[in-house]
C-alpha cells in the first residue's frame, strides 16, 4: 500500500513540479502551462468567453457535473420510489442497474453504436420524429460530443443512484408512513415530508460518490469519442493520459493528475466533514 | 465452547426469522388502480430504454455487419450466426481475445483474493485493537478510498519501468492489491465492529489465540461480507481499463478490456465485429453480478446506507 499509493501520490507532487524528464525544478509551470497555455488547455478562456468547444478538460468536467449530478440523483430517486411497490421492480432494477456492471469500455461501444449516423437507434428516432435532418454521429461532431458522453453516463450511472435509495428507502420505518397516512397527508405530500428528508445522509453520499466518479471517468470517453474531434470531449483523466502516456510529458500529466485529485479531496474532505458530525 | 457457540447462533437465526415474519405481516395487498396500471407502464418504459441499448448490440453481434449497417431493427435480410463470435475469439483483426480473456483472469483472480486476505487481516485489527496511531492511519485510509488512478500512475510506471515491471502480470496485480486495500479495510472493518464481540471472549477464555478466533470464528460468520467484497473486487478488477491500458504494452499480453478499443478499428468500423467482443467482455462480470447479485448490491451501498 505504501509503495503503490502513498509513495506514488507524493512523488506525482514531485514530478508535477519539475521540467520534463526531471530536470530541474520549475515551480508552478507546468500549472501555468496546462491550465493555460497548452494547444487544448484545461481552460480555453477565449473558447469559453465564446461559448464554442473545445473549452479545455477541467471545464468539460465541471459542465459534466453540472448536466450528470441533478439528473442522475432526481432519476435515481425517482425509479427507487416508483419501482418499489411494481409488479417485478426487482428485475427492472436489475436491468437498469446492469449498466454499472458491464465494463464502462463496453459502455463507450454501447453509445458509439446507438449514436452512429446509419446503425445508431437514436438517429432513426430522429428520423420518425421527422428531424432526418439532425441525424449525424453525434459523437463526432464538436458542439454535440461532449452532450452525447454526458447522456450516456447518465445512462450508466442512474443504476447506482437507483440502487441506493432504494437501500436508503428500506430503512425508513414503515410506521412513518402509516402515520402519515391516518393524519391524511397526501402522496405528494408524504413523498417531500418523509422520503426526502429521510434520505438525506444517502444524498450526502450518493453526490459525494457521483461526483468522484465524473472526476475519475475515462474509460467512455476513452472508447466513445477519443476525446476528440480536437478535444471537444476531452476531460481532465482523458487529458492527463494523453498528456502522460501518448506525449511523454510525465511533468505536464502529473500537473494534470494533481489537479484532479485535489478536486476529489475537496469533495472527500467535505463528506467526511459531514458525516463526522450527526 | 462450541455447544455455547452453537447455542448462540441458534438464538440469532431464530431472531432473524421473527423479525423477517413480522414485515411479511404488515405487507398488505394493495388495490389496483388506474394510478398503479400507469406506474407500472412507466416503470417497464424505463425498463425498455434501458434494455435497448444491450439488444441492439447483442443483435448486431449476431448478425453480419452488412444486414445491421443500417440499424440491427431492420429484419430483412435476415440471418443469424456465431461468425462474428468466431472472429473476435480467434482474433480476425486485432489479437485474439481468447489469450486476453485467459490474460484477464491471470490478472483478476489473484488480484481479487490477494486484497481481500489482507485486508481481512488489517480490519480485524482495526476492529478489534484500538490505538491512537490506528486512529490516525484509519483517517488515511479514508481519504486513501478518493484517490483517483491518474494520481498514482506516473510514479507507477516510472518504477514499473525501472523494475522491468511493465508488460507483467506480478505489478499489474499488485497495484489492484494497493488500490483494493482501503475501501475493503474500511468495508470489513464495519462488518466485523458488528459482530457480537461475546463468542470471541469466550474463545478467548477457553484458551484460544486471536488467529485462532480470527480463522475458526470471525471469518465463516463474515462469509456474506466476504462475497460481498469478491464479486465487487473482481468486476473492479475485470472492467479495469486504465492501469492495464497503461503498464500492459506488448500486444499479446492485452487484457480483454483493451481489445475493445482495437476492434474499433483505425478506419472503417465494423460494428458486427465490436458487438461480439463487447459482449464476450461483458459476459463474466454480468454473470458474477447476476449470481452473486444480493452480495454486490449489499457491498455497493453499505457505504451509502450507513451514512
Amino acid at each position: 500500500l505504501v509503495i503503490f499509493v502513498l509513495y506514488p501520490i507524493f512523488d506525482t507532487v514531485y514530478v508535477s513540479f519539475l521540467s520534463e524528464g526531471r530536470g530541474g525544478f520549475v515551480g508552478f509551470e507546468n500549472y501555468n502551462y496546462v491550465l493555460f497555455q497548452k494547444v487544448n488547455p484545461l481552460i480555453n478562456i477565449p473558447n469559453l468567453l465564446q461559448g464554442v468547444f473545445p473549452m479545455g478538460a477541467l471545464v468539460h468536467n465541471i459542465i459534466w457535473i453540472c448536466i450528470h449530478l441533478p439528473l442522475t440523483i432526481l432519476l435515481g430517486l425517482a425509479f427507487a420510489v416508483l419501482l418499489r411497490d411494481v409488479k417485478g421492480g426487482t428485475i427492472i432494477k436489475a436491468i437498469v442497474f446492469l449498466g454499472i456492471v458491464v465494463p464502462l469500455v463496453v459502455g463507450g461501444v454501447l453509445f458509439r453504436y446507438v449514436y452512429d449516423k446509419d446503425a445508431g437507434i437514436a438517429n432513426a428516432a430522429l428520423r420518425v420524429m421527422g428531424l432526418g435532418p439532425y441525424a449525424r454521429d453525434f459523437t463526432q461532431f464538436r458542439d454535440t460530443a461532449l452532450f452525447s458522453v454526458i447522456l450516456g453516463s447518465i445512462w450508466i450511472w442512474t443504476g447506482f443512484a437507483m440502487i441506493a435509495y432504494s437501500a436508503g428507502l428500506e430503512g425508513i420505518p414503515k410506521e412513518m408512513y402509516e402515520a402519515s397516512a391516518i393524519d391524511g397527508a397526501t402522496r405528494w405530500k408524504t413523498f417531500w415530508r418523509i422520503t426526502v428528508p429521510m434520505l438525506r445522509s444517502t444524498t450526502l453520499v450518493v453526490v459525494t460518490l457521483t461526483i468522484l466518479w465524473e472526476l475519475k471517468i475515462f474509460d467512455l470517453v476513452y472508447v466513445a469519442t477519443r476525446g476528440g474531434p480536437g478535444g471537444a470531449s476531452s476531460v481532465l483523466a482523458f487529458d492527463m493520459y494523453n498528456e502522460a502516456f501518448q506525449a511523454n510529458n510525465l511533468g505536464t500529466g502529473a500537473a494534470i493528475a494533481v489537479i484532479l485529485t485535489l478536486m476529489t479531496f475537496g469533495v472527500a474532505a467535505y463528506l467526511v466533514n459531514r458525516m463526522s458530525k450527526p | 465452547l462450541k455447544a455455547t457457540i452453537r447455542a448462540f447462533l441458534k438464538r440469532l437465526k431464530t431472531g432473524i426469522l421473527v423479525f423477517f415474519n413480522k414485515i411479511k405481516l404488515k405487507a398488505k395487498k394493495p388495490k389496483i388502480t388506474l394510478s398503479t396500471v400507469i406506474v407500472h407502464i412507466v416503470a417497464w418504459l424505463i425498463a425498455t430504454i434501458w434494455l435497448i441499448p444491450f439488444l441492439g448490440v447483442l443483435v448486431a453481434s449476431l448478425r453480419p455487419f452488412s444486414e445491421v449497417q443500417f440499424g440491427w431493427w431492420n429484419l430483412q435480410p435476415f440471418s443469424l450466426n456465431f461468425n462474428n463470435y468466431i472472429d473476435a475469439w480467434t482474433g480476425q483483426t486485432t489479437s485474439p481475445l481468447s489469450t486476453a480473456m485467459l490474460n484477464s483472469l491471470i490478472v483478476t483472480i489473484p488480484a481479487t483474493f490477494l486484497p481481500i486476505i489482507v485486508s481481512a487481516l488489517a480490519a480485524y485489527s482495526f476492529a478489534r485493537f484500538r490505538s491512537r496511531t490506528k486512529d490516525i492511519l484509519f483517517l488515511v485510509l479514508v481519504l486513501l478510498q478518493t484517490i483517483p488512478q491518474q494520481m498514482v500512475i506516473v510514479p507507477v510506471f516510472t518504477l514499473f519501468r525501472d523494475l522491468n515491471l511493465i508488460n507483467n502480470y506480478v505489478g499489474l496485480i499488485l497495484l489492484h492489491t494497493a488500490f483494493g486495500l482501503p475501501w475493503q479495510i474500511l468495508f470489513l472493518r464495519n462488518f466485523f465492529s458488528a459482530l457480537p464481540i461475546e463468542i470471541e471472549e469466550a474463545a478467548l477464555v477457553d484458551g484460544a489465540s486471536h488467529f485462532k478466533i480470527f480463522r475458526r470464528i470471525v471469518l465463516p460468520l463474515s462469509l456474506p461480507a466476504l462475497a460481498s467484497l469478491v464479486s465487487l473486487q473482481f468486476v473492479f478488477v475485470w472492467n479495469d481499463f486504465f492501469f492495464a491500458l497503461v503498464t500492459i504494452l506488448s500486444p499479446s499480453a492485452k487484457l480483454a478490456p483493451q481489445i475493445i478499443p482495437l476492434l474499433l478499428g483505425r478506419y472503417e468500423l465494423n460494428f458486427s465485429l465490436l458487438a461480439a467482443g463487447s459482449v464476450i467482455v461483458m459476459i463474466l462480470p454480468v454473470a458474477i453480478y447476476v449470481a452473486l447479485q444480493r452480495y454486490y448490491v449489499r457491498g455497493l451501498t453499505a457505504g451509502a446506507v450507513k451514512g
